[in-house]
């Protein structure tokens, strides 16, 4: 390296400098505070400094290092090594990994925390696969997906309440109340195009959110809905002291009572529900509707001279996506026992949408490793508190610009014309 | 009749702040054709150095007018500048990747920035006390009053003004040239000798200068601001974008002052909780009659 190099650098890393004072100065520096009536600014230099110091640092370290694009590049050889991997072995992949769910339960570092962590995990991974369909498959972004998440899962509070039928009733009807309002709102946006459907979905979910605040007759508005029947384990309820003349799961298979039964219970609840859509998901891929899909996230000219209708195609894509994200809902609401609108901001899509296109849209192995990545990240981040939701924003900026086409790629048809014969 | 005209002077209030932002976003989705989801941010950003700024001079006693014109000044240097670095470090990598990709990342800067204001700054609403007082008052023998206050007529003249400024920049000059031209094809301007890079860098800096003049005027009108005001006004300002045509300049401010009017009269006769909920169906409405938006043109499919 040559010293005009370092010369040059050093003088890059003075302008990142400037750049990051006139960044934090006043955000970080000049601190408000409210005192009495008004607010009064209490300067923070000190932690400015030592942000601009790291950049500076940073930025020259970065500079100086011309081994950088090297790493780059290997880094995404070893990803782009680790993901033909995962094609070709997707069976074995996808075997294990099932193994492991199963098991994992009863693995002996297994604590309630974990459990915890595992069925949120499995959620997000049931609503990203909800979400490939629409997104991954048909290639329509869907920026409202809660919505859906939503109204499955106040469909089944209000069911499960009011009429106080059994979840195995309840979930049904609740996808199918989710699937009803994918319909309603497909039919007249989705001959929208990219973003203009983007935002109108997004739009709409802001609707239902509103609407759930503000219609207090119905949804109790910000309150919520208390008392949502716990599931039970066909029929038999997971209570300490069951009623007289009933049997509850600890009495009768004779076991200790325990809460780790329900969380249990839950945790395989979600995962065959979640299995349950990545299988329909994979085998509808090979029926026509599915295939129609596809082609039309590839091209749409085309399907439409072929005799296509894009927009039943779509719709029907729609459907089953919100449909399954109503399943999720009503599991959702079972789970905490409370729903408010608070879970169901713009910011639970966004994640949902992060889910798919950081796994890579359309690959269901991915949907799984972006879930695992992105929870675990703000799991990881969990004792700072604040601090969580900058990591989870940086990853996934890092995520894209690192690859940008996902953790998997796996935009290839399921068919192809011709065949790869090797 | 005197409250509908108080409801429109409000309503074109509203409607100059979301139409200074949207034009944020049509310049961005004009020149590269994505969502700047962060762009709601940056005008939060605004606002918290806008708010900073008179907070420090509102301690120093100096003339109105000259606070105003240093605080607008300063909000548009320092906002500019996380406009540009959000580019930079966010966008800039992405160019030329599949459509997703940006989104996400901006989705990403989004969730970043907010966080980021609410350790900094607090997760506190923080209130200012007003600058401006009194205004002038028409139909006085009516029953109902209607008032126009000095800080609505500052808002409207300062957007009239601004607009004035940025068509001349974007018509005139071979800034605003170079950046039709990045609209129209970005290989052919780089051809032709134009720093595509540069112009991409200058439109950010320039749409984050607009929504921090906007995040002032937040501030002034309403008096509180808190980490999360970008959301709803930066979705309030894409919608707006959206309608007007998205990519058209003269439709976001046409947009923006739709929606703020949508939103004002909803809020004045129909009913206040469900403002949001006007502008957001009004969208889907009227997409489905232009799909395209009002002054948008529409997009040719070609095999």
């Amino acid at each position: 390296m040559q010293k005009q190099d370092i010369i040059k650098s050093f003088k890059d890393s003075l302008f990142t400098g400037l750049i990051a004072l006139a960044l934090f100065g006043p955000i970080v520096g000049l601190r408000t505070a409210s005192k009495g009536e008004g607010l009064f600014i209490t300067p923070q230099w000190g932690v400015v400094f030592l942000l601009v110091g790291l950049c500076i640092l940073g930025r020259f370290l970065i500079n100086i290092n011309s081994a950088r694009r090297t790493e780059i590049k290997i880094f995404s050889t070893l990803s782009s090594k680790f993901s033909s991997i995962t094609e070709d072995k997707a069976k074995h992949f996808a075997i294990t990994g099932i193994l492991f769910a199963v098991v994992f339960p009863f693995l002996p570092f297994t604590d309630r925390y974990f459990m915890d962590v595992a069925i949120m995990i499995l959620t997000y991974i049931m609503l990203g696969w909800g979400l490939n369909i629409v997104v991954g498959l048909a290639g329509l972004l869907d920026l409202g997906y809660v919505a859906f998440y939503a109204v499955g899962a106040y469909s089944y509070a209000l069911i499960a309440t009011t009429f106080g039928w059994s979840f195995w009733i309840c979930l049904p009807l609740a996808g199918l109340f989710a699937a009803f309002f994918g319909i309603l709102l497909g039919f007249p946006v989705l001959r929208l195009r990219g973003d203009y459907l983007a935002i109108v979905t997004l739009g709409f979910g802001e609707i239902i959110r509103i609407i759930l605040i503000n219609w207090y007759e119905v949804t109790n508005g910000p309150d919520g809905i208390t008392g949502i029947p716990r599931p039970s384990f066909f029929g038999l309820p997971f209570k300490r002291s069951p009623d007289e003349g009933e049997m509850s799961f600890h009495t009768f298979f004779g076991l200790e009572y325990s809460t780790m039964h329900r969380i249990i219970f839950l945790y395989y609840l979600i995962l065959v529900l979640a299995l349950i859509t990545n299988y329909f998901t994979l085998k509808i891929r090979k029926l026509p509707v599915g295939r129609a899909w596809e082609a039309l996230r590839e091209d749409e000219i085309a399907c439409k001279s072929l005799g296509v209708n894009p927009t039943n195609t779509k719709l029907t894509a729609f459907a089953i996506g919100a449909m399954f994200g109503g399943f999720a809902g009503s599991f959702f609401a079972t789970r905490q026992a409370f729903i408010s609108p608070e879970s169901f901001t713009f910011i639970e899509s966004a994640i949902i949408v992060a889910i798919v296109v950081l796994g890579g849209m359309g690959s269901q192995t991915g949907v799984v490793l972006a879930s695992i990545f992105l929870i675990g990240i703000t799991e990881i981040f969990r004792d700072l508190e604040q601090y969580r939701m900058i990591a989870f924003g940086g990853a996934m900026v890092l995520i894209m610009i690192f690859k940008p086409k996902g953790i998997l790629a796996n935009r290839k048809p399921t068919i192809l014309m011709h065949g790869d014969k090797k | 009749m005197e409250y509908f005209i108080q409801q429109l002077v409000n309503g074109i209030t509203l409607g100059s702040i979301y139409g200074l932002i949207a034009i944020g976003y049509t310049m961005v989705y004009g020149i590269i054709g994505m969502i700047n989801f962060a762009h709601g941010d940056i005008f939060m950003i605004g606002a918290f150095v806008a708010l900073i700024s008179f907070i420090i001079f509102g301690l120093t006693g100096v003339a109105l007018p000259i606070i105003l014109l240093l605080v607008l000044l300063i909000a548009m240097l320092f906002t500019a500048c996380y406009g540009w670095t959000v580019e930079k470090l966010a966008y800039k990598p992405l160019r030329g990747s599949f459509r997703l990709a940006p989104l996400i990342s901006a989705l990403g800067m989004s969730i970043v920035l907010q966080n980021y204001v609410q350790v900094s700054q607090g997760a506190r609403v923080k209130p200012m006390q007003p600058l401006f007082s009194g205004g002038l008052e028409f139909f006085k023998n009516s029953e109902f009053i209607v008032t126009v206050s000095y800080l609505q007529i500052f808002i409207v003249v300062l957007t009239i003004i601004l607009m004035g400024i940025f068509t001349y920049l974007i018509t005139k000059t071979d800034l605003g040239r170079a950046q039709r031209a990045c609209e129209q094809d970005r290989t052919m301007t780089a051809l032709l000798g134009i720093n595509v890079d540069r112009t991409i860098s200058i439109t950010f800096i320039i749409g984050s200068s607009l929504a921090s003049v906007a995040g002032m005027m937040f501030v002034l009108y309403y008096g509180v601001i808190d980490f999360y005001i970008g959301f709803l006004a930066g979705i309030k300002a894409f919608t707006a974008a959206v309608l007007g045509g998205i990519g058209s300049l003269p439709g976001a401010m046409l947009g923006g002052l739709l929606i703020g009017l949508i939103e004002t009269f909803w809020a004045g006769y129909v009913s206040l909780e469900y403002k949001d909920v006007a502008a957001f169906s009004v969208l889907i409405v009227v997409l489905i009659f232009f799909p395209t938006g009002f002054l948008g043109k529409p997009d040719i499919e070609k095999v």
